[in-house]
């Protein structure tokens, strides 16, 4: 079968699948099969979440640079495009009236996607390129830096609603929001199984070699930071519309950290690492929500209360027995359940080769191949 | 010119906390290459250690005697803490790369702050007054309070305890020369884990000194207050030059008063006081792009 028969049959599956399970979020279900409200919101914000990860996945993961500042760019592409729904949305969808409500809703939203990427990619481009001279820490307390003056910055435009919050109209639903997260999954894969993604993976793995190879190291950080910025927008858009209220108190440094954790927890570097992670971390406090109470004597012992702190324990325990990630930097797919593995796990010991660039696996493996030819 | 003095003296007081947490910060960074982000942590268990013992144990008149136990109780509670999650958290994923290290920190951060919303609530408690606060005038009509002078006479004490331990002690040597190089400290026989494990002690205690000074001068304290004010250090030990310590008592002092002096000033000069929380970040963005080790940071050339 050629790849695009392929391709086009997975995306014939995808659109149908979303659509299947945006009829039943609606009141009136599908075929009588429905979701509840609880059970919508937890799979849209895996949906928002998996293109925060992998968008970042593309500047931390795939480049090597040390950014812990996602949130802000998710903050601006909200409020950028809530901005301009909240003042222009009504205007638009009477002017494409002929298309139905659900139809000129699409258009607004559409619009306000394009707004809040591009917004998102110019502070992008504007923090990447005095940011990305620097490296590792000091990389990483600048972009946290940025992140929280962008935040400020925005409590204190009385025009997004300031300090008391900003009400946005309701135009995202979940058929869309999972469309752009196909999409971004799509566009980051592309990227990185291209020429430019080969560069990108060269400045992860040895900068100053990269350059002596001729690619153009600074070009290709900032763009890698900017299309990153530019989805991140476009998550905040898909967020603030289908939230229908924005408080700069969802964008707080501790946003950016969730989704460092959600790509560290999935694996570094690897697509299907951060869509893991991203569902992992969305679900996990949600699942821990339901714990039992437990009764010692008199009291009553809840544990749904310490479910923060277990999830603490959790993302610790995970680093210190898994440090590379559930996935490392290897690519869950179906050809897992085809062939067996090659090596068997038990020789190696876990994380043994965490941290180590792959060049210098390579060279090690090669090393060890050329021991055994002399033997 | 009054006013001035004031704005200065408050944000010194201010700066002298930040100061003081940065110092583990940076204490921490120069030896493992780690950011503790659980550091702010400590601080806050520092006031509430400093909060038990003052409420549990000493329920007396208010008396330098009672708050120099209840300091030095909080500094002893708060090493041992830092120890353990030193041994527990942070020496198992030692050897893992950045981006693990830095995840078990973040996750140690969450686990502190939930922790102690779970036993205290979220609700702030009172810091009992354990000196008489009278207020002083000095240079005309600015005022200082006791508890001001306090956090300027301890945390300048501290920091010369610091000063003496670093360089003029067996262990403080030990301490350099495993941020110098950790592999060559071990081949000459040094105990690496005993003196990282002293780090963090010695780091914590000076936290939780930071964390019992400031519920005095502000009597106010909560499980999540640690989370702001450590960032804030943070910022001030990278803006000194991260590893350096007099580099972290530089910031933390620069950040303290600029932030007040923004409060006072900002609005005759188009800033707004809500402004406020991110001077310490504008700060630290326009100094790194101009020298991007720090202020007092030396940078390493990296070698091919």
């Amino acid at each position: 079968m050629s790849s695009w028969v392929k391709g086009l049959i997975t995306g014939i599956v995808i659109i149908t699948l979303l659509y299947v399970l945006n009829a039943m979020m609606s009141k009136t279900g599908f075929f009588g099969a429905g979701i509840d409200d609880y059970t919508a919101r937890i799979l849209v914000f895996i949906a928002i979440n998996i293109i925060l990860a992998t968008s970042l996945n593309l500047i931390n993961g795939f480049t090597g640079q040390f950014s812990i500042g996602h949130a802000g760019f998710m903050a601006v592409g909200a409020y950028s495009s809530a901005y301009f729904t909240v003042n222009h949305g009504k205007q638009i969808e009477n002017a494409f009236s002929f298309l139905g409500e659900t139809g000129s809703g699409s258009v607004v939203l559409i619009i306000a996607v394009i707004i809040g990427a591009i917004v998102a990619a110019i502070s992008g481009l504007i923090v990447g390129i005095p940011s990305l001279r620097l490296k590792g820490d000091y990389l990483a307390i600048v972009t946290l830096g940025f992140a929280e003056i962008i935040r400020i910055v925005i409590l204190n435009i009385d025009a997004v609603g300031g300090a008391t919050g900003y009400q946005v109209p309701g135009y995202a639903n979940f058929l869309w929001i999972g469309f752009f997260a196909v999409i971004t999954i799509v566009v980051v894969h592309n990227i990185v199984k291209s020429d430019s993604g080969r560069a990108l993976v060269s400045i992860r793995e040895d900068e100053l070699a990269a350059e002596a190879m001729g690619v153009n190291t600074t070009r290709y950080k900032v763009s890698a930071f900017v299309i990153s910025s530019a989805f991140a927008g476009i998550a905040g858009v898909l967020f603030a519309h289908y939230n229908k209220f924005l408080s700069t108190n969802d964008f707080q440094f501790i946003k950016s950290f969730e989704i460092i954790i959600m790509i560290v927890i999935g694996g570094m570097g690897s697509m299907t690492g951060a869509i893991i992670g991203a569902i992992v971390v969305t679900l996990l406090p949600e699942v821990l929500r339901n714990l039992p109470d437990i009764q010692f004597g008199s009291t009553v012992f809840r544990f749904a209360d310490l479910r923060l702190v277990i999830f603490a324990l959790i993302l610790i325990l995970t680093m210190i027995l898994r440090p590379q990630g559930i996935l490392g930097t290897r690519e869950f797919g179906l050809n897992w359940l085809k062939r067996p593995r090659k090596t068997s796990e038990g020789t190696e010991s876990v994380g043994a080769d965490a941290g180590v660039p792959i060049a210098q696996q390579e060279e090690a493996k090669h090393l060890q191949s050329e021991e055994e030819k002399d033997i | 010119m009054d006013t001035f003095v004031q704005q200065l003296i408050n944000g010194l007081t201010i700066g002298s906390i930040y100061a003081l947490i940065a110092l583990g910060y940076t204490m921490v960074y120069g030896i493992l290459r780690l950011i503790n982000f659980a550091h702010g942590d400590i601080y806050m268990v520092g006031a509430y250690a400093g909060f038990l013992l003052a409420t549990l144990v000493f329920n007396s008149e208010p008396s330098i005697f009672a708050f120099v136990i209840v300091l030095l109780g909080s500094m002893a509670i708060a090493a041992a803490i830092g120890m353990a999650i030193e041994r527990f958290a942070y020496r198992p994923v030692r050897k893992y790369s950045r981006m693990t290290t830095l995840i078990t920190a973040i996750g140690m951060s969450l686990f502190i702050e939930y922790l102690f919303v779970f036993i205290f609530s979220g609700t702030p408690r009172s810091f009992p007054q354990l000196i008489q606060n009278d207020n002083y005038t000095i240079f005309g009509s600015a005022t200082i309070s006791a508890s001001q002078m306090l956090i300027f006479a301890v945390s300048i004490l501290l920091m010369i305890t610091l000063q003496y331990i670093i360089f003029k002690t067996k262990i403080g040597k030990a301490m350099r020369a495993v941020s110098f190089n950790i592999n060559s400290a071990k081949l000459m026989g040094i105990n690496t884990d005993f003196v990282i494990a002293f780090t963090f002690a010695i780091g914590s205690a000076l936290a939780a000194a930071g964390g019992v000074l400031t519920a005095q001068y502000n009597p106010k304290i909560e499980p999540l207050m640690g989370i702001i004010i450590g960032l804030k250090a943070f910022v001030a030990a990278v803006l000194g030059g991260i590893g350096n310590i007099p580099g972290a008592v530089l910031g933390g002092l620069l950040i303290g008063a600029a932030e007040t002096l923004v409060v006072g000033y900002g609005n005759s000069i188009g800033i707004p006081s809500t402004y406020r929380d991110a001077v310490a970040f504008a700060i630290l963005i326009l100094v790194l792009l101009i020298r991007p080790a720090g202020l007092l940071g030396t940078n390493v050339q990296e070698k091919v």
